[in-house]
């Protein structure tokens, strides 16, 4: 079946080159980074997390949304998910992949990564991270190729998929849970101390992963012969919808307890991201402020049916949606829970050119991943003759 | 001779009964994890087999100082930017810590602060303006309920039976967890190689100023170790050293006071017994191992 | 058997590639790395043969038993104590004083690179005359 990846038109084949050109450069960047240092990062010692750790979060919510279709196709027998199970899930795969890939970059020795093998710490968050996240990996990859092959030869998938397909949703489930505890544990940080982290990131992550999915799902339709069909692309669209709202919400919900209470230590990383710390702007505020901008108007374009059914509209809000989690999530909630620091001092976060690049160069692998999936998925699925919808 | 096989068992059997009962009895008094412990010498399971087998080698040397739990009480009010300038400048002496400007990349293990930034939830502007510009000694605290150590993915901070916090630099992956965790910002990251060399191993620039003591490689976190080096020869941590010497010779009370905090007759418990003392972010229940008295 | 002749000679071009370094290198093998032992100290914490074969998982356990368990004395099979230091009991003036006549020799020669150095300071040794040659 993977021959199917590398039988495809100029288009794809461009497409294939500038995603490699563009890990090239990052794979470059990341040799450099490994020889000199972190220090080659916009990093420091009160930030001591960035872009790769934000870049992290934000796509194990990604990866998370996949349940988004499996659940309601497999547990509530929404059939028109059928079609595109197999989307969600090589989704999730490149997502997934790009999670490690952005731990490995994030670590000061990567070579010795394996010691959290070596040395099982079960009282770790950042051990069951690597176990949950490695799990849905190997699910999700299992699952899809079975699924998928079962499609190709005309017959039902084999059984014994079953019990693995019921796993991967408590499991979706748990990979972004774990995430939000590596946060929501730490006595020190106001910003991340606190039980809504997890429902939070849940809920932006069922909003920005079918936003995305939606996107592939709609460029599938322009460039394959394969249509994930319009059903199946406006009930995503109701997903993204509701958990948007419940995002914001939560958000609010936050925010009341931060400043009704008005504790410093809560408050102060909310200051410093929205307003600056005691007057001091920064690069962060006009994007946080963006990016619950950019929230809002999707809010606005997908609650009424009228625009939301318009797939031209439902796609101008996806990006929205995209481009507001992605601040809110791979910037803001990683450089707002460390600044101030502990002491109350501020120091100032901002990316470097190198550190852009190997993000960039993640994003791609992720990218080119997802490209071979989908050229295999939308292929199988052309010729068995489901292109059309 | 006269031993037939069925009495030999028998003898056998018996003896092995006996043999075993008396650990037996011995591992029913303490709880399984300590019992554990002691049967792999302080080692944990999967370092028994990584070193295929063995238990640690060797013993605890004789000039050794040792407590149950050390500790450290910091009198502000006897310390001026003299003596806390001296307590930085031996330990990142003896300690190899190099002296990097860029504030971003810098590594500290003691250091100055003001009130206002070492006690931030303590502050008020009326307190007395001599207290708000002392210099405020911090380090690790040592937490005896260690928050770095809870969340290391691999155990290479941890603590040690006498309470000190201490960083396994062979092992640590540099994932900075234990940064993010560390409520009082005692930690610092090798953001660059702290010590460059050249390709035949020599010191690029500055040489570090002490041989006897091991540099660090990029990528790992580092910190005060309360001279664990120092006490297994005898000798209580430089800065407590550096502060108490020159507080002598200014006739002040010892600034820096070292000892074991569950002796009732440690230096330590004197002090806490005669002055009011506090810690940093009690609210946190970190229960750090270094008061002050303010 | 389709292209039975390119496989045929593909496997060849494989196996000439898989053997080259060793056809290529035949004859010209370094000497065996010959290390300077200590002059004044005869006696090791092990025996020469255990220190050849057994030196890195000795320095591996001192490690773990030094940093995480602070027992730091070792008792060698003499009775003999030693502190146990990479960077001051066996790179001290009396023993393997000069790390480029003892470690860098065989571990050159094998291409091994230990990170002990990354951090741990080898002994400064006098700018000596040019290495010999290795032939």
């Amino acid at each position: 079946m993977l021959e199917k990846a590398f039988i495809g038109e100029r288009k794809y084949w461009i497409l294939v080159a500038c995603l490699l050109g563009i890990m090239g450069v990052g794979f470059i960047m990341w040799l450099w980074q490994f020889r000199v240092g972190l220090g080659i990062t916009g990093m420091s010692r009160d930030v001591s997390w960035g872009f790769y750790i934000g870049q992290f979060t934000y796509l194990v919510g990604v990866a998370a949304a996949g349940v988004m279709v499996v659940l309601p196709y497999y547990i509530h027998h929404y059939k028109a998910f059928g079609r595109i199970t197999v989307l969600a899930e090589f989704m999730a795969i490149g997502a997934v992949s790009m999670c490690l890939l952005f731990i490995l970059v994030d670590l000061g020795n990567p070579v010795r990564a394996i010691n959290v093998i070596l040395h099982p710490t079960p009282n770790s968050i950042l051990f069951w991270d690597m176990i949950v996240l490695n799990g849905y990996l190997f699910l999700n990859v299992f699952i899809g190729w079975n699924v998928l092959t079962a499609e190709r030869k005309g017959s039902p998938p084999p059984g014994w998929i079953k019990p693995f397909i019921y796993l991967s949703i408590p499991w979706a489930i748990s990979i972004h849970t774990v995430t939000a505890f590596l946060y929501a544990g730490l006595p020190g940080r106001g910003f991340w101390l606190t039980a809504v982290m997890a429902p939070r990131f849940l809920a932006s992550a069922f909003c920005a992963g079918p936003a995305l999915l939606i996107l592939l799902c709609v460029i599938v339709r322009k460039t394959t012969k394969f249509d994930p069909g319009k059903e199946q692309i406006q009930t995503l669209g109701s997903i993204v919808t509701y958990a948007l709202i419940l995002n914001v919400f939560l958000f609010v919900c936050e925010l009341f307890t931060v400043f009704y209470s008005q504790i410093p230590g809560h408050m102060h990383h909310f200051h410093y991201l929205f307003f600056g710390h005691e007057g001091h702007g920064n690069h962060l505020i006009p994007l946080m402020w963006f990016a619950f901008a950019c929230m809002t108007a999707a809010i606005i374009l997908l609650v009424p049916s009228v625009t939301r059914r318009n797939e031209g509209i439902l796609t101008v809000a996806c990006v929205l949606v995209l481009i507001g989690t992605w601040i809110d999530k791979g910037l803001g909630l990683v450089v707002g829970g460390f600044v101030p620091n502990p002491l109350g001092k501020i120091t100032e976060y901002w990316p470097t050119v190198p550190e852009a690049l190997i993000t960039l160069g993640v994003w791609a692998t992720g990218f080119l991943i997802i490209s071979l999936l989908y050229k295999v998925a939308t292929s199988v699925k052309v010729e068995v003759g489901a292109g059309e919808a | 001779m006269g031993v037939n096989r069925r009495k030999f068992l028998k003898i056998a059997g018996i003896s092995t009964l006996g043999a075993a009962a008396v650990p037996a009895a011995n591992a029913l008094a303490m709880n399984p994890i300590e019992w554990l412990d002691k049967q792999l010498g302080g080692f944990t399971p999967s370092e028994i087999l990584l070193h295929m087998g063995h238990k640690p080698t060797g013993l605890k040397s004789r000039e050794a100082l040792t407590a149950k739990r050390w500790a450290m009480v910091v009198n502000v009010r006897q310390l001026d930017e003299e003596i806390a300038e001296a307590c930085r400048e031996i330990c990142h002496k003896i300690h190899n810590v190099p002296h990097i400007k860029n504030p971003k990349h810098e590594i500290k293990w003691i250091w100055a602060e003001h009130y206002e930034h070492a006690l931030p939830g303590q502050y008020h502007e009326h307190i007395d303006e001599n207290l708000k510009k002392l210099p405020f000694l911090v380090m690790c605290n040592h937490c005896f309920n260690a928050p770095c150590c809870r969340v290391c993915p691999t155990k290479a901070t941890f603590k040690r039976k006498d309470g000190i916090v201490l960083m396994d630099m062979h092992r640590c992956i540099g994932c900075r967890f234990c940064m993010a965790a560390c409520p009082f910002g005692a930690r610092s990251f090798n953001w660059i190689v702290p010590w460059p060399r050249a390709e035949d191993g020599k010191f690029e620039g500055k040489e570090p100023p002490s041989p006897e003591f091991p540099t660090r490689s990029k990528g790992v976190v580092e910190k005060c170790n309360f001279c664990a080096e120092r006490l297994a020869k005898g000798q209580i941590p430089a800065c407590v050293e550096a502060a108490q010497e020159l507080c002598k010779k200014k006739g002040r009370e010892p600034a820096l006071v070292f000892g074991d905090l569950e002796d009732p007759d440690s230096e330590v418990r004197q002090v806490l017994r005669s002055h009011y003392a506090i810690r940093r972010k009690p609210e946190l229940g970190s229960k750090p191992n270094v008061y002050y008295i303010v | 058997m389709y292209d039975g002749g390119k496989i045929i000679v593909g496997i060849i071009i494989g196996l000439v590639l898989l053997t080259f370094p060793i056809w290529y290198t035949h004859g010209m093998a370094p000497k065996r790395p010959e290390v300077k032992l200590p002059e004044k100290e005869k006696q090791c914490v092990q025996s020469k043969e255990y220190m050849k074969t057994k030196h890195m998982q000795l320095l591996d356990l001192w490690r773990d038993s030094v940093v995480r368990v602070a027992q730091r004395s070792y008792v060698a099979p003499n009775g003999t104590k030693y502190d146990m230091s990479l960077q001051n009991t066996c790179m001290s003036a009396e023993c393997h004083a000069k790390k480029t006549e003892f470690c860098d020799r065989c571990h050159d020669y094998t291409g091994v690179v230990p990170y002990c150095w990354d951090c741990h300071i080898p002994p400064k040794e006098e700018p000596k005359e040019k290495p010999e040659e290795m032939h």
